[in-house]
């Protein structure tokens, strides 16, 4: 085992053919295969051999707001960790799921039984949408703004995390002798009366492995951040530099305190966008030639990596040691190509240097980030 | 030349919360565990049936105002579990239960259609219908549907994802470079969904999703007639189920449809045993571990709608009258009559008669039926039915959890292979191909026509 306080935590999105829009147009793409979920276990099967923390599935209810030539088209985030669930052993599966037009009871079963399949390796990125499309998709609710849909979000999470705790570990108790297969002393109605939900419980699945399967934000606008500081275990940030990322860590972490959380609770990754190749100017091309096929040079907000593998490796080391951030969710601009970079070229490099794992610490998502099990918040009103 | 036989047509029922499941035998595994989940598939695909089953909850029974604790209790949602099953099996049918009342069609539509392209083109949809303010009491918008909508919404919903489905022609993505994937908007505006926009999912491989539907009432035959490719039954017995066959068969022609377009598949279980005697001293002691003395009790009270914890399981029945207003003793699950004073006294009058205890009467009343005797009868049996229209298969509902079909698809299946009663192959790879139903055309055209017709 190799895990240091130096050691990095990696999370690698895994969403469409990349997050460059025209990442399907270049060499290798495989286009016939996006939608093919054999294609994604052998990305993950790379990841895997990576010992990456996780990979990521972003969701939305819409279709691209892209352009007929580039990539369109989106499987159900969930359904897609639970297909890839079975064939995967110690990497996390993060599921993108929204809260604005999602029932949070139908969202607590679903990634409690990617938990349960996965034996503790399902993760949840919770998404909300300010989307007219969406909501005339939806058509029953009224067009949302950010600050109202993260609030909504937030109650969701609250909801959710309660239908979690909702069965004790142990209630399942099998007992012939008086015929009780539980013990409905340890299942708890949630009765949760909101400000936008009033659910009941209890769950209907029983508690998973992780007991609350991590809670994944992305922190991009300002009641993100808040909301990511009340409710997430992982939060994404998108940053220019080093000293960005450290102050947008500190500040996490200080509103977390400032709500009562334990900020080493928390694990703050750094959206980066990846781009590799031979050398520097090789990359550059690479680059170059994704921005000429869309004709614009469009590319998500944040830290981009437009290099080789080494110094990849070096600015990764450099942010962990140094303590700007916890870890980066790698972006790999085409996943056909920069996937393969990553774990065969970058991870090598970083576990020679100390600053990442070569094996699983344990076997749940939460064992690998290193984050504690929480116990259910209705076992100790009975104790 | 002899005519082909009628196909036999079977699926895997997975056992979990209902009275059937034994939970007490050492050999009852977990309801949860994806091992249960995954043995049963695979056993089921390795002899070649259609499909795997999975029922849904969307609340916890509840009997007496407390989570009801004497069947099995909790399991795990129901379209993850199927695309996890995907993943371990290549061309077993793979069908959820999902309501049509406390889901949205965009949602839905686009989580089958994701199921179908995880899958190879093997999901299906069992739709159910339940409106009750109990379930709804999880769900944001509570216990909304008054009970007579419950089949508009359900038809509703199901025309609003056909159109979705359709509106990805098959050829929708091009995969070319240089060209990339076109779509077509699609709106629908009607009395419970108004849904505009362009659907993000991909069509998948068998156009649309199998649909399955087990309502029962003239409105659920109609729903199912109009609707459905396969219906879930409860009509195990052979008289019964002619009739329901014939009946449901019957709505066919009217609505443009084949017979052959709608396959009626029963639930019903299976004992074997080496001799018909052993067979039946088998069923019985299932009987007998399926209702406990607690559970007679709990069974009784669902009636009386009083406590009857009092009274002994092996004593007479009780002498106290039923409580005709408490309908709701028991949430969550059908009840069993709408009025309790006929019941008590045919039930009281044969205790009697035939020297018949709570538990004993309990076992006698909620007996189903099923199959019962040697692999040989049980094979003729099912051959029987199906040739002679009773049904057009089965679906196996075990009593136990993951290995209650293993003795039934070692022995009772390759004897119907030998019959020359079902498939020794698939002949197909999806769904579809197992159930010999026609691939809905594809979007345009399809759409078009839907377009034309009033919803709902």
């Amino acid at each position: 085992m190799t895990v240091s306080p130096r050691s990095t935590h990696l999370g690698l999105d895994l969403s469409d053919a990349g997050p460059h829009p025209e990442a399907w147009r270049t060499s290798g793409s495989e286009p016939h295969r996006l939608f093919d979920p054999e294609r994604l276990r052998e990305l993950v099967d790379t990841a895997q051999r990576a010992t990456l923390d996780f990979v990521l599935f972003d969701d939305a209810f819409a279709l691209h707001t892209s352009r007929n030539t580039t990539l369109r088209g989106r499987l159900d985030a969930a359904l897609v960790s639970a297909r890839l669930a079975p064939r995967s052993a110690g990497i996390g599966l993060v599921a993108t799921v929204d809260t604005t037009h999602t029932e949070p009871f139908h969202v607590a079963k679903a990634l409690q039984t990617i938990d349960h399949v996965s034996h503790g390796r399902a993760a949840w990125q919770v998404a909300w949408s300010t989307s007219p499309q969406v909501t005339a998709a939806f058509g029953r609710k009224q067009v949302q703004d950010e600050a109202d849909a993260v609030a909504e979000a937030d109650e969701a999470v609250d909801v959710v995390r309660k239908l979690w705790d909702s069965w004790e570990d142990d209630a399942e108790i099998r007992d012939v002798a008086t015929g009780r297969f539980v013990d409905r002393d340890k299942i708890h109605r949630i009765d949760h009366e909101g400000v936008r939900f009033v659910v009941r419980g209890s769950s209907i699945t029983p508690r998973s492995p992780q007991g609350q399967p991590p809670v994944v934000v992305r922190a991009t606008s300002s009641p993100a951040r808040a909301f990511a500081a009340h409710q997430a275990d992982v939060v994404r940030i998108a940053v220019t530099d080093r000293a960005d990322a450290a102050v947008q860590r500190a500040e996490i972490r200080a509103a977390a305190a400032a709500v009562g959380r334990d900020p080493d609770e928390i694990r703050v990754l750094a959206d980066v966008l990846v781009v590799l190749g031979g050398t520097a100017a090789a990359a550059r091309e690479r680059l170059a030639l994704l921005d000429a096929l869309a004709g614009d040079a469009r590319r998500p907000d944040g830290y981009a990596h437009v290099g080789t593998a080494a110094e990849l490796a070096a600015t990764v080391e450099d942010w962990t040691v140094t303590g700007a951030v916890d870890g980066f969710v790698l972006r790999p601009a085409a996943l056909h190509t920069d996937v393969d970079g990553i774990a065969d070229e970058v991870v090598p490099l970083l576990r020679a240097a100390g600053a990442f794992r070569d094996t699983y610490p344990g076997t749940t998502l939460r064992d690998t980030l290193g984050l504690a099990r929480p116990a259910s918040r209705y076992a100790s009103a009975i104790a | 030349m002899t005519v082909p036989r009628k196909q036999v047509h079977l699926g895997a029922h997975f056992p979990g919360v209902n009275s059937t499941t034994v939970w007490t035998e050492p050999d009852s595994g977990s309801q949860i565990d994806f091992a249960s989940f995954e043995h049963l598939a695979r056993s089921a695909e390795d002899a070649r049936l259609d499909f795997f089953f999975l029922a849904e909850g969307l609340r916890l029974r509840e009997h007496k105002g407390e989570i009801f604790d004497l069947d099995v209790v909790g399991r795990p949602d129901t379209l993850p579990v199927l695309a996890a099953l995907a993943a371990v099996t290549d061309r077993l049918g793979l069908v959820g239960t999902i309501n049509t009342t406390f889901n949205e069609p965009w949602e839905v539509a686009r989580q089958f259609a994701t199921l179908d392209v995880l899958s190879g083109g093997r999901a299906a949809w069992n739709l159910v219908t339940s409106p009750d303010a109990f379930t709804g009491a999880n769900f944001r918008r509570g216990g909304f549907l008054p009970y007579e909508q419950r089949y508009e919404r359900a038809a509703e919903l199901v025309a609003v994802a056909r159109a979705l489905w359709d509106s990805w022609d098959d050829d929708a993505v091009l995969g070319d470079r240089e060209g990339g994937a076109f779509l077509r908007d699609v709106e629908h505006v009607g009395p419970h969904f108004q849904v505009r926009g362009t659907f993000p999912t991909p069509r998948g491989p068998q156009g649309h999703p199998v649909l399955f539907q087990a309502g029962d009432s003239g409105q659920g035959r109609d729903f199912a007639a109009a609707t459905a490719d396969v219906v879930f039954s409860m009509h195990s017995t052979f008289e019964d189920g002619r009739a329901f066959y014939r009946d449901v068969k019957d709505r066919l022609p009217a609505l443009g449809r084949r017979e052959d377009s709608l396959k009626i598949l029963p639930a019903t279980s299976v004992v074997l045993g080496d001799t018909a005697e052993d067979a039946a001293e088998r069923a019985r002691v299932i009987r007998r571990q399926q209702v406990s003395g607690p559970g007679a009790i709990a069974f009784l009270e669902q009636v009386w709608g009083v406590d009857l914890t009092a009274y002994d399981p092996d004593g007479p029945l009780p002498d106290v009258e039923p409580d005709v207003g408490n309908a709701d003793i028991t949430r969550g699950r059908v009840r069993h009559v709408k009025d309790p004073r006929p019941v008590v006294a045919a039930w009281r009058a044969r205790a009697e008669a035939e020297r018949l205890s709570i538990r004993d009467l309990v076992i006698a009343v909620t007996s189903r039926g099923g199959f019962v005797g040697t692999p040989t009868h049980v094979a003729d049996e099912i051959d029987r039915y199906v040739q002679q229209d009773a049904s057009d298969g089965f679906i196996l509902v075990p009593h136990l959890t993951p290995h209650g079909l293993d003795d039934v698809l070692a022995t009772v299946v390759p004897l119907l292979q030998e019959r020359g009663s079902f498939r020794a192959e698939y002949a197909g790879p999806t769904l579809r191909d197992h159930l010999g139903l026609d691939r809905p055309a594809e979007g345009r055209a399809a759409t078009a026509h839907l377009d034309q017709q009033p919803v709902g």
